[in-house]
């Protein structure tokens, strides 16, 4: 029986929420560890063939033909609310072999990472893992809004456990929480976003959206007010300033979590979202170049950060940001493919970052980047992987982020948007430098040889092979792929002399020593001082917090205190003391009683005299 | 004499015996005050029986000193059992049902 790729895309869904179920209600298995890691792996093994399987038969389908299994969902008056299901499009398929490859990936990884994880948080580690999959895969494959906000939620929730895995840490316990409520800052815009769309449409199908909206007949009032509140929830998923700065401390998660966020689930949610939903962003370029400007800032911001942060994982997340930029800025430019081809490229390569990365701290045994040195003799193949993927973020030809950089600043370029380009270029150099500067650091230079030398677990060593060469793989397919068009001839060689000039400058500094950084760093000490303290963004959301939110609450707090519950009291108060001045009546001789008998005749009688 | 007369009589005794009930201490003599009380009532039947050549009202006098014997029956039987628990019949003492 030959399953039609709508019906494969159910299964892709099933496979990690089904090993999900198993996981966490088979309470054996889950205490077990080790063979609920086994079932989560071969459940996305399953996932990512039947992924392939689906690629396979979309291309024998014609194009613009998008197949989607429905379900009616929420009955309502007047037919149902929402559907759900799948919509299997080349974007969506592309994206779920994505995701599932980084996850399967990623879990390989961790059995060996996490090999010394007690089995109870081990079989935990992969229930959360198998959860996000699952979460993430019915996000891209979503065929509403809703079911989209659904998964959106659920990815956040995911990424807030496996962010938190090692709770008892009150770092990551805060990170966890910080991730969870930057995000759900970005997503009440989100909602309300949906929520008017629905309001206005009466309907939440992207399919009968993107048709009116090609069609031209989507009278919506405050469409630009709407698409900006549902830009907001990629904001604040995507890391885009001002609510990036959740992205740097989920470095507190094992690393492969990280590797899994930055790569493949959740932060590439926001981007994809904008990306899927761009037919209708289309409709309001004012959004559409905030996007971009916002895009383009936060892609120079966060570069300029990562070039004085010393812990190789946080280098790595604000590389992650910036990254992030770059696709935003190709969105807001009107170019969702070229913001989608980055997003696979970068998949690939940051998950090889963040393994290698992975690697190197495991090595060393420690995150700061100056106490590393001379990895690459010790260990070529980690560090030849590492240098392919850092040369892929850097953007070099022939890997693929060279081509997609391109293809993103050629959209911004095409979109006549000079002064985010200049900022993107700028950010082609910083990324260069700052990633090289790191691989200078860790893989050349003095060597600093830790206490205890073993060599990386099998499964790390051929997972991180693997990706790099996948990595060159990808490269070559963009090379044979052909050109974009619309670049000019200049564009490839300025971004490769960016790219150039970021490694001469590593070079330079970190390899011969012959610039002092500490002088490079005093001839931009305000920058310097400003990137080292992240822009003081992170202060202003907790004077934000401690100001604006626990002011409030202190006022709420008082008027609840002193109003609300005064009044009840007062009440309460006045009630006993009556009730004391009334119980001094009953003086329990029985000879007040009588009094009190004798009085009320006369005054009855005087009343009936006077009536 | 004129009904006047009784009935002043009356009015005069059921003032006496409300005084008693109200200002004396000893139980004994608030019981010996209500049946001043009832015994003034008694006279007003009387008299309006009397007046108006209607036997009712003697009648009802009669049911009223059987069940006033009756009272002063159960009421002394009160005070002895109250004099055997608390040792006293003051009726300052007596206020159990203080608030």
């Amino acid at each position: 029986m030959r399953l039609g790729s709508p019906e494969l895309a159910v299964l892709v869904l099933f496979l990690p929420f089904v090993s999900f179920l198993l996981i966490a209600l088979i309470r054996p298995l889950r205490r077990s560890g080790r063979p609920a890691a086994a079932v989560s792996i071969l459940a996305m093994a399953a996932a990512l063939l039947t992924a392939c399987l689906m690629w396979q038969h979309a291309i024998d389908a014609p194009r613009g033909t998008n197949p989607s299994v429905l379900w009616s969902w929420l009955p309502a008056d007047g037919g149902p609310m929402a559907s759900v299901g799948v919509w299997v499009d080349e974007m969506a398929m592309q994206m779920c072999m994505l995701v599932t490859l980084v996850s399967l990936l990623v879990q390989i990884y961790s059995w060996s990472y996490l090999a010394d994880e007690p089995p109870p948080s081990l079989g935990r580690y992969y229930a959360y893992h198998s959860l996000f999959a699952f979460s993430m895969l019915g996000l891209v494959l979503a065929p509403g809004f809703l079911q989209m906000f659904i998964f959106w939620e659920l990815v956040g929730l995911c990424s807030y456990l496996l962010i938190g895995y090692w709770y008892d840490r009150p770092s990551a316990a805060q990170a966890a929480v910080k991730a969870f409520w930057i995000t759900k800052l970005g997503d009440l815009g989100f909602v309300a976003g949906i929520a008017m769309l629905w309001g206005s449409t009466g309907t939440f199908d992207f399919a009968t959206l993107f048709q009116a909206a090609g069609a031209g007949t989507l009278e919506v009032a405050g469409l630009g007010t709407i698409m900006f509140l549902i830009y907001l929830g990629a904001v604040g998923k995507s890391a885009q300033f001002p609510l990036h700065i959740w992205l740097p401390d989920a470095m507190e998660g094992p690393t492969p979590v990280s590797a899994l966020i930055h790569a493949a689930t959740m932060v590439t949610a926001g981007v994809y979202m904008v990306a899927r939903a761009y037919p209708l962003f289309a409709l309001v370029p004012s959004v559409l170049t905030l996007v971009a400007w916002v895009g383009a800032f936060t892609a120079l911001l966060a570069a300029t950060m990562a070039c004085v942060e010393r812990d190789i994982k946080r280098v790595l997340a604000y590389s992650t940001i910036s990254q992030l930029g770059y696709m935003m800025a190709a969105n807001g430019a009107g170019s969702p493919d070229a913001a989608f081809e980055h997003l696979t490229a970068h998949g690939v390569f940051k998950a090889l970052l963040f393994l290698g990365a992975g690697i190197v701290i495991h090595h060393f045994h420690t995150n700061d980047v100056f106490r590393m040195g001379g990895l690459f003799v010790q260990r070529p193949w980690v560090g030849g992987a590492f240098v392919v993927a850092t040369l892929a973020l850097a953007g070099v030809w022939p890997l693929p982020g060279f081509f997609s950089k391109e293809a993103v600043l050629a959209a911004v370029l095409h979109g006549r948007l000079t002064l985010p380009f200049v900022m993107l270029m700028a950010t082609a150099f910083l990324t260069a430098f700052y990633m090289f500067r790191v691989v200078f650091l860790a893989f050349f230079g003095h060597a600093h040889h830790p206490h205890e030398h073993h060599a990386p677990p099998l499964a790390m060593d051929l997972v991180c092979r693997a990706l790099a060469v996948l990595t060159l793989v990808l490269g070559l397919r963009a090379l044979f792929a052909g050109h974009h068009a619309e670049a000019p001839a200049w564009l490839p060689w300025l971004s490769l002399a960016a790219a150039a000039a970021g490694i001469a400058l590593a070079w330079a500094t970190y390899q011969r020593h012959a610039l002092d950084p500490a002088r490079l760093s005093a001839a931009l000490a305000p920058l310097a001082f400003l990137a080292r303290r992240r822009y003081f963004i992170d202060a202003i959301f907790a004077a934000a917090y401690r100001g604006v939110l626990l002011g409030l609450s202190r006022v709420i707090g008082w008027v609840d205190r002193y109003l609300v519950d005064g009044v009840v009291n007062a009440l309460s108060a006045a009630a006993l003391r009556a009730g004391d001045q009334l119980r001094r009546l009953q003086t329990g001789h029985p000879q007040d009683y009588v009094y009190g008998v004798a009085l009320g005749v006369l005054l009855l009688l005087v009343w009936a005299q006077l009536r | 004499m004129p009904l006047s007369a009784y009935l002043e009589l009356a009015a005069v005794v059921f003032a006496i015996g409300l005084f008693g009930v109200l200002t004396r201490r000893n139980a004994v003599g608030i019981l010996l005050g209500i049946e001043l009380m009832l015994n003034a009532v008694n006279i007003n039947l009387v008299a309006f029986s009397r007046f108006r050549a209607d036997l009712t009202g003697v009648v009802f006098t009669l049911f009223t000193i059987a069940i006033t014997v009756a009272e002063v029956a159960v009421g002394l039987a009160i005070v002895i059992v109250i004099f055997r628990v608390r040792r006293t019949i003051e009726a300052d003492h007596l206020d159990l049902l203080r608030g």
